[in-house]
């Protein structure tokens, strides 16, 4: 199953990702995970969401730009040694990991790993063959993460 | 295709017999006004003794600050009741230097303006929408007038108001317009903004890019966005304004017009003219002028004299597009840096967006030139790594040309100012 990951592109100034999640809560998009990388001056913000088509649409009228890319969110048991045997066997088969993020299902014992990959088609089959369960982003919408199973 | 088909295709002979006699009657005019009766009668000169090109040197330079300093009437060649119009420069930097025209003056630049227009095709039938400033600033009234001696439908529109700029050019159904360089890129983001194609849904097939240097590229990027073809007009308020050079169907170099000026390329250091086809300063003498002749006016434009006949069959030579401004100059640790130049650079990157700005900047006694970059929003894919080698490429290739390693920010599409008139390009902190 291939998931979708919302990047946007960003000055480093004070504000631009307050910019970002005030869009999205406006539009009561759930961000599941995020993460930043930045150069010098700029940098790409990195969004997992629930609803990945409406997200980037919201963004695009705020004038921000946006590029909406395919990823792998594979669900990895959590526990020691779970992410090691995820990344040896892509290493294994030449595939570049070009980013890599994650967020725990605490209630499950388990976490998901959303990771971009240079050969995606090639990535997934190689995980399915090999166990791995990865999920679209209905099935990423229709889990929910630990600090919502609390209450 | 000729307005003027006598005149547009004269020999050189008769070129320069005509231009000796009109230089006669403009030294003799020019003689009547303060400044030049003072220049003459303290250089001795004998306007009678300029016969041939070759004399022109001994004729005396002028320069805006003479301008400054007789404004506003002592180039005045005239009495005042002759004067029909003023035009007035942009002044950037001190008082703005003022050009009076006669009811002649206008009728000859007119002429001019309408001789270009026609060149590229431009007839009655067409329907002509002019964005640029009306008023003191000569694009708006100077093309407007010689668009109606055409016979086409004018639409005085004026600058900025995008919205209603596209409204009027699909209501009124434009074929023409006359835009500044970088408000016609800002314009193609408006169109795709409210999801018009001005290649499709619109019937232009010719603008007229004036009022701002810019590169090759730039002209090539304007074409594709709009689907017409774009002509490259020169000129400057002191010698009229536009209609002073313009492109032909060749869009190889802009014909000026030696029936109305002659033109000198000078070494701006020594001030000695250089031959055709090395570059220098563009000078400008007025043949036509009759309230205000100017003699030899350093336009501080560099430029150079295109070699060899143009295939259009005109004999006014042709002047390559400005390379920059003597003034625009930046110098950068001992090396000379045009904003041309980067934008040339710039245009040639994929990836790269409709605006950018150049900063100067100084700590103790080391300058630095940053230059802040647009990216194209179609460009970004995601990618951290894309990014930084975009921004590592325009360096690389920045470097190349100006020999000077730039610092290169990549900024978000459209966050830069936006120029509803001209781009401000240089940013320079140095001062103090
Ligand atoms: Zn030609």
């Amino acid at each position: 199953m291939i998931s979708y990951q919302i990047s946007i592109f960003a000055e480093n100034k004070p504000g631009r990702l307050a910019a970002v999640t005030r869009v999205l809560a406006k539009e009561k998009i759930n961000i599941r995970a995020t993460t930043i990388s930045t150069s010098d001056t700029f940098g790409v913000i990195n969004l997992i969401v629930d609803d990945p088509a409406r997200a980037g649409e919201a963004l695009t009228n705020a004038g921000m730009t946006v590029s909406l890319s395919r990823v792998l969110a594979v669900v990895i048991p959590d526990q020691p040694g779970g992410l090691d045997r995820l990344t040896q066997l892509l290493l294994a088969e030449n595939v570049n990991i070009n980013n890599a993020y994650g967020f725990v299902l605490e209630g499950h014992r388990k976490a998901v790993f959303v990771v971009s990959v240079d050969q995606i088609e090639k990535a997934e089959a190689l995980l399915e063959k090999n166990g791995f369960q990865t999920l679209d982003s209905e099935a990423l919408s229709a889990i929910e993460p630990f600090h919502y199973m609390k209450y | 295709m000729y307005w003027e088909k006598e005149i547009e295709t004269i020999d050189s002979i008769d070129l320069s017999k005509l231009q000796m006699a009109r230089l006669g009657k403009t030294l003799k005019r020019a003689g009547k006004s303060p400044h030049y009766a003072k220049c003459f009668a303290e250089m001795d000169l004998d306007a009678d003794g300029i016969r041939t090109p070759a004399d022109m040197e001994r004729l005396p330079l002028t320069t805006k600050e003479d301008l400054r300093e007789n404004w506003p009437y002592g180039f005045l060649a005239c009495s005042r009741d002759e004067l029909i119009r003023m035009h007035s420069s942009s002044g950037t930097t001190g008082r703005a230097t003022v050009i009076f025209h006669t009811a002649g003056d206008i009728a000859a630049w007119t002429n001019l303006l309408a001789r270009c227009m026609y060149m590229v095709g431009m007839r009655r039938s067409d329907v002509f929408q002019n964005m640029m400033t009306y008023g003191l600033f000569t694009g708006g009234l100077g093309f407007h007038y010689g668009a109606e001696k055409i016979g086409a439908l004018v639409i005085p529109a004026g600058a900025g108001n995008s919205k209603r700029q596209i409204q009027l050019i699909r209501d009124f159904e434009t074929t023409a317009i006359h835009i500044i360089p970088s408000y016609a890129l800002h314009l193609s983001s408006v169109f795709a903004e409210i999801g018009v194609d001005p290649r499709r849904d619109t019937r232009l097939r010719m603008a007229f890019l004036g009022a701002e240097p810019h590169s090759e590229k730039m002209r090539r990027k304007i074409e594709d966005l709009f689907g017409f073809k774009a002509f490259n007009s020169y000129g400057l308020s002191e010698m009229n304004g536009p209609g002073m050079a313009f492109e032909c169907p060749e869009q190889n170099g802009m014909h000026i017009w030696e029936d109305n000026y002659i033109v000198e390329i000078i070494d701006p250091v020594t001030l000695k003219p250089v031959p055709d086809g090395e570059e220098g300063e563009l000078v400008t003498t007025t043949l036509l002028r009759e309230g205000m002749p100017i003699l030899r006016y350093r336009t501080k434009d560099l430029t150079r004299i295109i070699p060899g006949p143009c295939p259009c069959g005109r004999t006014h030579r042709r002047i390559e597009r400005i390379k920059g401004r003597t003034d625009d100059m930046m110098i950068l640790k001992g090396v000379n840096i045009f904003p041309i130049q980067i934008e040339k650079k710039l245009m040639e990157i994929p990836g790269v967006g409709t605006n950018f700005v150049i900063i100067l900047d100084r700590e103790g006694y080391n300058d630095s030139l940053t230059v802040k970059v647009e990216v194209q929003r179609a460009f970004f894919g995601g990618d951290l790594k894309q990014l930084e080698t975009l921004r590592r490429r325009i360096v690389e290739e920045l470097k190349s040309d100006i020999l000077i390693t730039p610092r290169v920010d990549l900024v978000e599409p459209d966050s830069l100012p936006k120029s509803e008139g001209k781009a401000k390009r240089v940013i320079d902190n140095r001062k103090n």
